[in-house]
């Protein structure tokens, strides 16, 4: 990785370069204030920096080299889905008849997108047993939030106001979150001591004043919740909905699908199980699949065909409307929709067998160094605590992961879920070697031994990075959000 | 069959689950009662070959009509401008596009300093103090921006525009529905926001007064007379963008006491994409950055010293506050993000100005030229940007029907979104089409309509 300090772009400035040369205007001159009165015009032009291109193509060159990515190396990263991006996808969606496509183009002119985008529904459909998808949600957590809208709307349909939404204590930040955005009150249930869902609390807080049961299975502990058919069966007497985080989903492609487990609502992450780059933190896309109870709430438009034509359709009385502007990210659904075209039934099929066993194996490797709270053969991920190592040498897990940036890895999900002390949360996907996984256990292992031997090694990692450590209690305390000149 | 994304051999298989200590792959699946397996393949037809694949997909990407084939005059909340080519050789390669949110900072200093400076970039542009990572797009932001003006001024009354896009409005209206909030609608007067009657209806009970500027129509607002009646009355200033690039030549929002800006970034260096990903701004003054939702880049030092970049002021989001958090955004647009950013350092202080100046002018000459064919005139007096609304003798559906055949993409119909006005036609002309463009569709227009 870089070593080398890249100086902020404003830094490399020189009056009078440019990167862009833009033409001069072929119509009359007109005096500007002819245009726009002189009031609406700017006084002084935003402070950019001027540089050739030359100097934007190394400055933003030489700081993609002190960044780790998929591309670069294994990405552990529990609840992520760190998958190896496929080229292919990436040259789909730079297609110009998807790029430079104007969403408001006439109908004629986007028959391609939308066969594009019918199509991707019903794989998903296939793919999760739900009846029908609307892509506008942007993220997983929009996904959660459009979601729980669409359950309001139905209980309201229903004459019901219900007041709680039901989170498990494992739960993923955002599904708090978004419940409280929907303006739902949260009810904790807690898990048992196998990492389910304890059936008993569950009974306890279910009533008639909760609209849903929030639910990621395989859950964060990378666990399939084994009482799944009876959670179905309390949540659905109360008249409640159950909803899935779909966020685990890599776990089931072809093994078992949420419709058939009883779930009405979900969301995907395409970011995550379908291949599409993170790209740092986004874009990403979060489709949610809804049971036909839930369908007339859909977001406006959907897709739909009539025979050869297909057309977006916003004459939906009972739709809550849009959670965005336009169809949703089009360009991450193309990679998701050639991705699943790539790998047909029989390729899902493997990439769940093989995320589940690249866990298993990997788990298997790692157990005689470190606690395994859940003792239980796990799915597409495994939860891990460090708390042997804190007790013993005084060194957490954040210790152990800055120690493994020092291998050239990134490090795992560390403190999630809530639930388990010093937690570190693997995913290792099916897109891994088996001679990575080696490696990855290996250095491990070794920092377990570090841990005992040498402590204060990794207490103070990383070491090798292009910076150590950074003050963060700092950056809080006085906010440094934006350059400014000396 | 062996599939290019998965390595794992046979033979590993094997040995795998050997060091597992069981005989099959069903058993580490035993969990999963066997009632809810799914006991056939999936019916998605079968794996197809890469070049089968790429196959398909230019076929179905050559049934669609876009911009390189034909002339758009189209905008409504996306824009067809130039992209330099820099923007996405460096923002698509691989160490940007196939990283994670830079939650390890140690070995993702790249992006987080890039968004530090795409963060400081917005700030410039919009004159605003604080600007954070994206949100998910324009009317998202925008939506969440009147959220954020509930929680810091504990009142729950919105006035919106209805000079905002619409898409805009009716996105604000399913976010804010279910959290006691009130949002009201200022109605239009010549395409701009009637003042008068926001001032009626301002009083203390309202959290804030949303405008856009550029409004819908291309209409230049009076931010200024905006602020002041909003803030006499200690209501908030949101101002929604659909196209920030207009700030290289008008006033930005900061200047005239904006305290929140939400909008659409995909004018800056991101393509069409049929709508999406774009990537919502936000942005506001620094007394308010603890109610920003969403993420934020901070500098620091490292522990020897060093200059280093990390997320910032964590305890806002969800990971950490849960259901107090400022919002449930987490995933963001930060590619999209990085594009915006390395956009406005290719266009540079001359580039950002020169291009706003360009879209000015060539839609006031087109706005000229169009009016000079008889039946079509201008539908509001007001200044405008790079689009504008042209009253039609004909409905503006049917013009945009005849002028297809001749590789052009008319404007918007403003029936669609405003029953009053349907002969109204949104046009856009932004400095990726030329004289000659203009011209034609204007010579193209007159023909067509006669």
């Amino acid at each position: 990785m870089n070593q080398r300090e890249v100086p902020l772009i404003f830094e490399e400035s020189v009056p009078g370069r440019v990167a862009t040369r833009l033409p001069d205007p072929d119509v009359p001159d007109v005096p500007l204030e002819e245009i726009v009165p002189k009031e609406s015009l700017r006084e002084k032009p935003p402070e950019f920096p001027e540089v050739s291109e030359p100097e934007v193509v190394r400055h933003f060159t030489w700081l993609s080299r002190r960044n780790y990515a998929v591309d670069l190396g294994f990405y552990p990263l529990g609840s992520c889905t760190m998958k190896y991006n496929p080229k292919l996808n990436e040259d789909a969606a730079k297609l110009p008849g998807f790029s430079r496509l104007h969403p408001y183009a006439p109908e004629e002119l986007t028959q391609g997108a939308l066969r594009l985008m019918w199509e991707l529904e019903r794989f998903l459909c296939e793919i999760s047993g739900m009846d029908r998808v609307t892509f506008q949600p942007a993220a997983g957590a929009h996904g959660e939030l459009t979601a729980l809208m669409m359950v309001r709307a139905a209980l309201e349909d229903r004459g019901e106001r219900r007041t709680k939404v039901v989170i498990p204590d494992s739960a993923h930040g955002t599904n708090p979150a978004s419940a409280a955005m929907c303006g739902y009150e949260v009810v904790v249930v807690k898990s048992d001591e196998r990492g389910n869902v304890d059936i008993q609390h569950l009974r306890q807080v279910m009533n008639d004043q909760v609209a849903a049961l929030m639910l990621t299975n395989p859950n964060t502990l990378g666990l399939f919740e084994e009482h799944i058919l009876e959670i179905e069966e309390i949540v659905h007497a109360h008249g409640a909905f159950l909803y899935l985080d779909g966020a685990n989903l890599n776990a089931m492609l072809g093994i078992t699908r949420p419709g058939d487990q009883g779930f009405d609502v979900m969301h995907f992450n395409l970011h995550k199980t379908f291949s599409t780059p993170h790209g740092g933190g986004g874009p990403g896309a979060g489709p949610v699949g809804v049971k036909d109870t839930l369908a007339p709430y859909l977001p406006i438009p959907t897709v739909e065909r009539d025979g050869e034509r297909f057309y977006l359709d916003y004459d939906r009385p009972k739709t809550i409307g849009k959670v965005r502007a336009f169809y949703g990210n089009f360009a991450v659904l193309v990679r998701a929709y050639t991705y699943i075209r790539a790998l047909g039934a029989e390729g899902l099929r493997e990439v769940a067998e093989t995320a589940v066993l690249n866990a298993n194996y990997l788990l298997s490797r790692l157990r005689p160094y470190f606690d395994l709270p859940y003792d239980r053969r796990c799915m597409h991920e495994f939860v891990l605590s460090g708390r042997r190592q804190k007790r013993e040498y005084g060194v957490t897990t954040r210790d152990m992961a800055k120690r493994l940036l020092d291998y050239g890895y990134h490090a795992p999900t560390i403190y999630f879920p809530l639930i388990v002390e010093e937690a570190i949360m693997i995913e290792p996907t099916e897109t891994e070697t088996r001679k990575t996984l080696d490696a990855f256990a290996d250095a491990m292992q070794r920092i377990a031994e570090e841990a005992a031997t040498n402590p204060d090694l990794v207490r103070s990692a990383p070491h090798t990075t292009p910076v150590k450590r950074l003050d963060e209690v700092r950056a809080a305390r006085n906010p440094n959000l934006r350059w400014k000149p000396a | 069959m062996a599939f290019q994304y998965i390595p794992v051999t046979e033979e590993e298989r094997q040995e795998m689950l050997r060091v597992i200590g069981v005989d099959s792959i069903e058993a580490l699946f035993a969990d999963i009662p066997q009632s809810v397996r799914l006991a056939r393949p999936l019916n998605l037809g079968p794996p197809l070959s890469d070049p089968e694949l790429w196959a398909l997909l230019r076929r179905l990407a050559d049934q669609n009509g876009h911009c390189d084939r034909y002339t758009c005059f189209l905008g409504a909340g996306a824009y067809d401008h130039y992209v330099p080519s820099v923007v996405w050789h460096l923002a698509g390669r691989g160490e940007f596009l196939t990283a994670y949110t830079p939650y390890q900072a140690e070995i993702m200093q790249g992006e987080l300093q890039a968004i530090y400076e795409y963060q400081t970039l917005l700030c410039e542009l919009l004159a605003m103090d604080v600007a954070n990572a994206s949100m998910y797009d324009g009317a998202s932001a925008l939506a969440e921006a009147t959220v954020m003006a509930r929680d810091l001024t504990k009142r729950d009354r919105i006035l919106v525009s209805r000079a905002i896009h619409p898409e805009y409005r009716q996105v604000i209206q399913t976010y804010t529905r279910h959290l006691g909030m009130e949002i009201v609608e200022i109605p239009l007067r010549e395409g701009v926001t009637d003042l008068d009657a926001a001032r009626d209806l301002l009083s203390e009970k309202v959290a804030a007064l949303v405008l856009q500027i550029p409004n819908f129509f291309g209409c230049i607002e009076d931010g200024e007379a905006a602020s002041e009646i909003a803030h006499k009355v200690g209501a908030l200033l949101v101002v929604g963008i659909a196209d920030p690039l207009a700030m290289g030549i008008l006033r930005p929002p900061g200047e005239y006491g904006a305290d929140i800006v939400a909008g659409e970034g995909q004018p800056l260096g991101n393509h069409l994409n049929f709508g999406g990903p774009y990537l919502g701004m936000m942005a506001t003054r620094q007394e308010y950055v603890r109610r920003i939702p969403g993420r934020l880049v901070g500098a620091t030092v490292d522990v020897e010293g060093r200059r280093g970049f990390v997320l910032t002021l964590q305890t806002r989001e969800q990971h950490i506050r849960r259901e107090r958090a400022t919002s449930n955004i987490c995933t963001n647009e930060s590619l999209n993000a990085l594009a915006a950013a390395i956009y406005m350092v290719a266009l540079g202080k001359q580039g950002i100005q020169k291009v706003a100046e360009l879209n000015l002018r060539k839609a006031h000459y087109a706005k000229t030229r169009m009016v000079e064919i008889p039946g079509f005139s201008v539908a509001f007096r007001a200044p405008t940007f790079h689009e504008f609304a042209i009253r039609c003798p004909l409905p503006p559906e049917e013009l945009n029907r005849r002028l297809l055949p001749h590789g052009i993409i008319g404007g918007l119909p403003l029936r669609r979104f405003y029953p009053e006005l349907a002969d109204g036609w949104l046009l856009c002309v932004t400095e990726a089409r030329s004289r000659e463009e203009i011209d034609r569709f204007v010579d193209l227009v007159k023909e067509v309509a006669a």
